[in-house]
């Protein structure tokens, strides 16, 4: 046991410079990475142990970042990329869709993209415009990308040393307003596979599905729901593409009721395509309809109305009851 | 007062004049680099020497007529049906054989979709280009086996991988030199200008060669840039040239240079190869509707392939017998290709979901057994 207790943000810089150390052809690429350490200090003191050639801070250019990450790739490099805010990705969005997902079809399979892009998600923290968004779907729609969404220390650690050595392509989703979460990580463990769901709290009621920040406020809703005497079954999704929901139907199989949860809006995001699936595996278990909540139709809002925007514990318990009411 | 239009018109006279527009003959002007006349009159260049032998010089010869005869056999094949389209390198042949030609084992290029000529000069089977435009794959030659990227359809999207892969080089400490291909169109992309800015400030080993063929389909280039594209090197911080790219020898030299300059870590170069698409953008196209058929008899007298021709000829490097061999090489291999092409199989339905990763996912593997079942259940039966 080698366990110590770290924020979100710490284990994944623990887990960085464990990738770095054991594959030497592990490159970190991005605006601000290097003296400054990453705007959210994640890369911190990489650079100063690594050099300048495997920690990159890149000129302000993200189609750059991405375009450059799938050269060095084909090269044999592994490169990580670290977009700063969600809602900068946008300008590297043709070379990640058209390039960074394609290449390994393309070649048919003689090229791979083991490329990381790591993207701080959602909102929460009372930042101006761009600084708050959830692009999950955008990635998890296209073919060739793989989708990750960690919520805790244990996962940020280790799922960012699995991204990394992992042959194709993970968007690798860090939820931003969770970074100073604390939890014990055992650094010495046997860490549980990516791309699987995972149940984190047992409940007979309802399953409420989450990923990412959203994980907590699930966890937080389960908690109030038992003290009104509801028992909700949490699962961490984990992964976003490929969506691993074999746990989440053995679930809803024994609730007859699921509840989705993310912060990005509502229509066609994941909450969409899972209710999709488990309406298809579930539908003679079904007591109620699979119900959303997410994020409304709208940009995201000015930081005073993010609050209203952002699923919380009581939007949760209420569509918990509505659930409960069919 | 003065209006926009007047603005327009101020702006328009700065514009690069076409070489030699107003005479079939281009004219030696100081910032072209020039080898070999349109009359096929070898000169030289102040910079750029070329030392070359004659086996060299015919098998540049050979390389033109071949990589012609396929692009004519393969628009021919299109229009029976045989390709869905076909984007035709006529005119680009010296521009492309002459890069191509500069690159060294090791080096590594990254072409845009036109870079057929390039492609043979890698090695790259005609048949596997052949079945990227059939519609049977996307190429799917080892990039790293040939040193020759996979086409890149995206306008520019490659002048970054192209500098990436670099900045691998540099890494890896080798000697290596990196080629990326892009049209005068592609310079007005974001990307492409975020790639000289990387390869700039990492002094990465790769050459950016514009293929400046006045036309991105049927945009002319004044409305690309409003300077010679040459001079946006400097902008950038490193050296731009403009080289004669109907002239074989010029654009050899010229690159061969830049791509030494690469490997010896002083960083880029931006080439511009001034040339013309002597057909249309792709099968799909009419230039017709957007080009004088004037230009085009303009260009035709300043062809990439009778120049070195006409100098071959003319001091006895190569004789008539040389020639007629090579057409008839070409012919045999303007019929393999046709073969080729026509027999190439389709290929298997369900190979579309075999390599979109390489860790194939429990759910396409499910997609893909569905798919198989729904196609099994036909069998034997109507559709």
């Amino acid at each position: 046991m080698n366990g110590q207790t770290l924020t979100i943000g710490k284990a994944l810089n623990l887990g960085l410079r464990r990738a770095m150390e054991d594959d030497a052809t592990v490159v970190l690429m991005g605006e601000d990475i290097g003296k400054l350490g990453g705007v959210f200090r994640i890369t911190d003191g990489l650079q100063k142990d690594f050099g300048e050639d495997r920690v990159v801070d890149t000129p302000l250019a993200e189609a750059g970042i991405l375009g450059t990450a799938v050269g060095l790739a084909m090269r044999g490099y592994r490169p990580v990329c670290e977009i700063q805010f969600d809602g900068f990705v946008f300008p590297a969005y043709n070379q990640i869709v058209t390039q960074v997902a394609k290449i390994h079809a393309r070649s048919k399979g003689k090229v791979a993209m083991p490329i990381v892009i790591r993207i701080p998600m959602g909102g929460g923290i009372g930042a101006v415009e761009h600084h708050s968004e959830s692009p999950e779907a955008y990635f998890a729609h296209t073919a060739g990308l793989k989708v990750v969404a960690v919520s805790n220390p244990v996962d940020a650690y280790w799922g960012i040393q699995q991204a990394i050595a992992h042959p194709d392509p993970i968007v690798f989703l860090e939820p931003k307003r969770r970074y100073w979460e604390k939890a014990e990580v055992d650094t010495a463990a046997t860490p549980d596979p990516l791309f699987r769901s995972r149940v984190v709290r047992g409940g007979d009621d309802v399953t409420v599905l989450a990923y990412g920040p959203m994980v907590k406020t699930a966890l937080q809703a389960a908690e109030a729901a038992a003290e009104e005497g509801r028992s909700l079954e949490v699962v961490d999704l984990r992964t976003v593409s490929p969506l691993d929901l074999e746990p989440v139907y053995d679930s809803v199989r024994r609730t007859g009721r699921c509840v989705v949860v993310h912060e990005a809006p509502t229509t066609l995001g994941l909450g969409a395509e899972i209710a999709a699936r488990v309406t298809e595996a579930c539908f003679h278990s079904l007591e109620a309809p699979v119900l959303r909540v997410g994020g409304y139709d709208t940009p995201y809002p000015p930081s005073k109305l993010e609050e209203e925007y952002l699923p919380d514990l009581d939007r949760v318990l209420d569509a918990v009851d509505r659930s409960m009411g069919f | 007062m003065t209006s926009v239009r007047d603005h327009i018109g101020l702006a328009a006279e700065m514009v690069d004049p076409v070489p030699g527009a107003s005479s079939p003959h281009l004219p030696q002007q100081p910032d072209l680099v020039q080898l070999l006349t349109p009359e096929g009159e070898r000169v030289e260049h102040p910079e750029y020497a070329l030392d070359i032998t004659d086996d060299e010089l015919r098998a540049l010869y050979r390389d033109l007529e071949l990589v012609r005869r396929w692009d004519v056999e393969a628009t021919a094949l299109q229009r029976q049906g045989e390709l869905g389209i076909w984007a035709s390198l006529l005119g680009q042949e010296a521009a492309q054989v002459g890069a191509g030609r500069a690159l060294q084992t090791g080096d590594m290029a990254f072409p845009t979709y036109r870079e057929h000529g390039v492609a043979w000069t890698r090695g790259v089977d005609p048949l596997k280009v052949m079945g990227l435009f059939r519609g049977v794959d996307n190429g799917a030659w080892d990039p790293a086996e040939v040193g020759f990227n996979l086409y890149t359809i995206v306008i520019g999207a490659q002048c970054l991988h192209a500098t990436g892969y670099a900045m691998g080089v540099q890494r890896d400490g080798a000697e290596s030199a990196v080629l990326a291909f892009l049209g005068d169109g592609a310079t007005s992309q974001g990307e492409v200008n975020e790639a000289m800015i990387f390869a700039a400030s990492f002094a990465a080993p790769v050459v950016f060669f514009c293929q400046n063929n006045q036309y991105a389909i049927s945009v002319p280039l004044e409305r690309q840039s409003r300077v010679p594209l040459f001079q946006r090197a400097a902008g950038f911080g490193f050296p731009g040239v403009r080289v004669d790219g109907n002239d074989v020898l010029a654009v050899l030299a010229v690159t061969r240079a830049a791509l030494q300059a690469a490997r010896e870590g002083q960083g880029p170069t931006f080439i511009e190869a001034f040339t013309y698409r002597m057909g249309a953008h792709t099968t799909s196209d009419d230039p017709t509707r957007y080009r004088l058929a004037s230009e085009l008899e303009e260009w035709k007298l300043r062809d990439p392939i009778a120049r070195l021709k006409a100098y071959l000829s003319r001091s006895g490097i190569a004789d008539h017998a040389f020639f007629e061999g090579i057409e008839a090489e070409a012919d045999q291999l303007a019929a393999r290709i046709r073969q080729g092409t026509v027999e190439m199989p389709d290929p298997e339905p369900s190979e579309m979901f075999d390599h979109v990763y390489a860790e194939q996912t429990p759910h396409l593997a499910a997609q893909k057994a569905e798919f198989e079942a729904y196609h099994a259940s036909f069998e034997g039966g109507e559709r």
